[in-house]
C-alpha cells in the first residue's frame, strides 16, 4: 500500500461531479500520516527497551526488567511518567519557543521516514508516502533542521549550561552535516540520481561493498548528527548538567527523549536504503523482511560503537569531523566520480556488475589505505613521560652528612 | 598502529553480550525474575520432568512472570531498625538515653508498685527511640546493664512521614523480637541468626556473661 493506490481509492469512490479530489487527498494524506506517526513511535518505544536492555547486557547489567516479561512495558511506564510529571518553564525563558523545540526536534526524524522506499523491487508506484525525486535531498534538508531545534532548546531555556550545550550541539552537527553530505554524494554519483527507489533499484552489488569509505564516513556522521556516544558532545551528562534539555521536564522532554531514540531507527533505515540496498534480497524471504533486518544489524552495531567507546573531548569532535572525516568524504566522492567515468559505458551509462566487483575491490584496497593514512597524520604520538629529574631543593643535606 | 584499543574494546563489549556465563554483578531484590530452568533446580527435578509437570507455570516463568524472593545473606550482627526490647528486663535505669550520643531516647518512668521488697521497679510510662535520627552506633545497647535492649536486623521500614519513624513504647513491646547478635555474644555462642530462625523470647534470650579471667587473658594478654 502506498499513497498513491490510496489517493486514487478514494478517489473512485467519491462522487466526481463534486470535485472533491481535495477531500480525497486530505483523507488519504491524514490516514497515512496517521499510520506513519503511529508504528514509528511504537517501534521507537520498543527500541527504547531493546536498546537499554542490550546495553545493560554489553556492560553486565540487567537492565528494565521489573514491569512486565522482561520489562516490555517499561517505555509504557515510562512514558506515563514523564506525562504526570509537572511541566515546568523557567520564568524567563522565551516561552513560544521553549514551546517549539521539542516539536521542531522530533517531526524531522518522522518525516524521514515517509521517503523510505518499502515496497518491492520496481516501486511501480514510488515509495511508501509518494514519489520524492530528490529523496536524498530531502533527507539531508530535513534532518539538518535537528541542529535548529537544539538551538532554539538551549536559547529559549535561558539556562547557560543549557546554552553551552545548545551552542557546542550547533558547532558539531553543523561540521558534521559536511562530510555526511559527502558522504551522499558518492551514492548519487554511482546511481545517477537522487531518488532513493532509483538508488534502491541500481544496488546491483550493494553500495557498502563498491563504496566501504562512503559507508564509514556516513555511519560516523550520523552517529554524531544523532549525538551518540563517541560523539554525544550535546548532552554530555558529566560536563554539562543535561545539555540542551536541562531546563526541560515532563510530556516536553518525552518528546525530547523520544526524538533522541528515533534518531538511531531513521538513521538505521536511510544507511539500509543507501548502502545496503534496501528491499533487496533473496526470493522466499519478502524484501520487508529484509530490510527490517538489514536495518537491525545496522542498529546493532551503533548499539554496540554506543556501549564501547567513551566519549570524545569537545576539540577533539570538530577536529575529527574537519581533519578526518571531511578529506576522507572528499577522497571517497572523488574515487568515485573517477571510477564510475572510466567504468561507464558511454552509450548506455551502465556498469556491468564484473566492473562493479572490480570497483569495489580497488575501494577496499584504497580505503584501508586511506584510513591509515589519516590516522597516522591525525594520531597523537604515544604519551612518552618525561624521565624524573631529581630536584636539587630535594635532599638538601645528602652530602653534608 | 593506532585503532587496536578501539577494537580491542570492542571485543571486550562483543564478549559480554555474547557468552552465556558472563560476569554478573547485579544482585536483584527483593525478588527476581527466574526462568524454567531455574524453576526446576529449585524444586530439584529435571527440566523436562518439570515443563511436563506443570506446564502453565514452565510457560509462565518462560515469559517471565515469575519471580522468586531473593535476598543476599546478611550477617547476624548486622545493627538494624526495629529494636527488640525485652520489658521484663527493662528496670527503667535509663542507661540507653544517657549513654545515646544524639539524645535521642526519651523515657519517662514511674513508680510500679512490682517487686517492693527488692526496691520497686521502675514502670516505663514512655519511651521513645527516635530512629529517624539514629545512627545505629549501637552505644545504648552496649549500655543496657541488663541485656534488654538489643538491635535489630531489619532495613525495610521506610513511611511516608517523619513522625512515624518514633518508635513508642507499644510499638517496641509489639515488635518482632529477633535480636541482632551485635554485642550480644550469647546469641553468637548459640548461632542465632536473626533473619532465619523464630523469635526469641526474654528467658530464652540469655544474660550475657562475663568473660572468665582465663578467657581475658587468652583474648587480650596474649597477643
Amino acid at each position: 500500500m502506498d499513497f498513491l493506490t490510496l489517493y486514487e481509492f478514494i478517489r473512485d469512490r467519491l462522487p466526481e461531479s463534486l470535485d472533491l479530489e481535495w477531500l480525497a487527498f486530505g483523507i488519504a494524506a491524514s490516514t497515512l500520516a496517521f499510520l506513519v506517526f503511529n508504528v514509528v513511535i511504537s517501534a521507537t518505544a520498543l527500541y527504547t527497551w531493546f536498546e537499554r536492555r542490550l546495553l545493560a547486557r554489553i556492560q553486565s547489567r540487567l537492565g528494565p526488567n521489573r514491569w512486565g516479561p522482561f520489562g516490555l512495558l517499561q517505555p509504557l511506564a515510562d512514558v506515563l511518567k514523564l506525562m504526570v510529571k509537572e511541566d515546568t518553564i523557567p520564568d524567563d525563558a522565551d516561552r513560544p519557543l521553549f514551546h517549539l523545540a521539542p516539536i521542531i526536534l522530533l517531526v524531522p526524524g518522522l518525516m524521514v521516514f515517509t521517503v523510505i522506499p518499502l515496497g518491492d523491487i520496481p516501486f511501480e508506484n514510488g515509495s511508501f508516502l509518494g514519489r520524492l525525486n530528490i529523496g536524498v535531498l530531502f533527507i539531508i534538508g530535513i534532518t539538518g533542521i535537528n541542529a535548529l531545534g537544539v538551538f532554539i532548546a538551549g536559547w529559549a531555556s535561558r539556562n547557560k549550561y543549557a546554552m553551552f550545550g545548545a551552542m557546542r550541539a550547533v558547532a558539531m552537527l553543523v561540521s558534521y552535516e559536511v562530510p555526511m553530505a559527502l558522504a551522499l554524494t558518492g551514492v548519487v554519483i554511482m546511481a545517477g540520481s537522487l531518488a532513493l527507489t532509483d538508488i534502491v533499484i541500481g544496488q546491483n552489488v550493494i553500495y557498502l561493498v563498491t563504496q566501504p569509505l562512503g559507508f564509514l564516513v556516513f555511519m560516523t556522521a550520523a552517529s554524531a548528527e544523532m549525538s551518540r556516544t563517541p560523539f554525544d558532545m550535546v548532552e554530555a551528562e558529566s560536563e554539562l548538567g543535561s545539555g540542551f534539555n536541562t531546563e526541560y521536564s515532563g510530556i516536553k522532554f518525552a518528546l525530547f527523549f523520544l526524538g533522541e531514540f528515533m534518531a538511531p531507527l531513521a538513521a538505521a533505515t536511510v544507511a539500509t536504503v543507501l548502502y545496503l540496498g534496501g528491499t533487496r534480497g533473496f526470493d522466499p524471504i519478502p524484501g520487508q523482511v529484509w530490510f527490517v533486518l538489514k536495518a537491525f544489524l545496522v542498529i546493532l552495531g551503533l548499539l554496540w560503537v554506543r556501549a564501547t567507546w567513551p566519549r570524545l573531548r569537545v576539540d577533539q569532535i570538530m577536529g575529527f569531523a574537519w581533519k578526518g572525516l571531511f578529506p576522507l568524504a572528499l577522497f571517497n566522492m572523488f574515487l568515485v566520480a573517477v571510477e564510475v567515468l572510466v567504468f561507464q559505458d558511454p552509450v548506455t551509462g551502465a556498469i556491468s556488475s564484473g566492473e562493479l566487483w572490480m570497483i569495489a575491490g580497488i575501494n577496499w584496497v584504497l580505503t584501508i589505505v586511506a584510513v591509515v593514512v589519516v590516522a597516522q597524520v591525525l594520531g597523537q604520538k604515544r604519551l612518552k613521560r618525561p624521565v624524573p629529574v631529581p630536584s636539587p631543593l630535594a635532599n638538601m643535606n645528602a652530602g653534608s652528612e | 598502529m593506532y585503532g587496536i584499543g578501539l577494537a580491542r574494546g570492542m571485543a571486550v563489549t562483543l564478549k559480554n553480550l555474547v557468552l552465556v556465563n558472563r560476569m554478573f554483578t547485579v544482585h536483584q531484590y527483593p525478588d527476581r525474575k527466574i526462568g524454567p530452568i531455574g524453576l526446576a533446580r529449585r524444586s530439584n527435578t529435571n527440566v523436562f520432568a518439570f515443563v511436563l509437570k506443570k506446564p502453565a507455570e514452565s510457560i509462565k516463568a518462560l515469559v517471565g512472570l515469575i519471580s522468586v524472593e531473593d535476598r543476599y545473606p546478611q550477617h547476624p550482627r548486622f545493627r538494624g531498625e526495629e529494636f527488640s526490647w525485652y520489658e521484663q528486663r527493662c528496670t527503667g535505669c535509663a542507661s540507653c538515653a544517657k549513654y545515646c550520643p544524639l539524645g535521642i531516647i526519651k523515657i519517662v518512668t514511674e513508680r510500679s508498685g512490682e517487686a517492693v521488697q527488692e526496691g520497686e521497679k521502675y514502670g516505663i510510662e514512655v519511651f521513645d527511640i527516635d530512629i529517624g535520627r539514629c545512627m545505629f552506633c549501637g552505644l545504648c545497647v552496649e549500655a543496657c546493664p541488663y541485656d534488654a535492649l538489643h538491635m535489630g536486623s531489619g532495613f525495610e521500614e521506610g513511611t511516608y512521614e517523619r513522625k512515624n519513624l518514633v518508635i513508642d513504647v507499644e510499638r517496641l513491646k509489639a515488635a518482632p523480637k529477633r535480636p541482632s547478635n551485635w554485642f550480644r555474644p550469647q546469641h553468637q555462642g548459640k548461632k542465632y541468626d536473626p533473619r532465619g530462625e523464630s523469635a526469641l523470647d526474654w528467658d530464652k534470650a540469655g544474660r550475657h556473661e562475663k568473660p572468665s579471667l582465663d578467657e581475658q587473658t587468652d583474648r587480650w594478654a596474649k597477643r
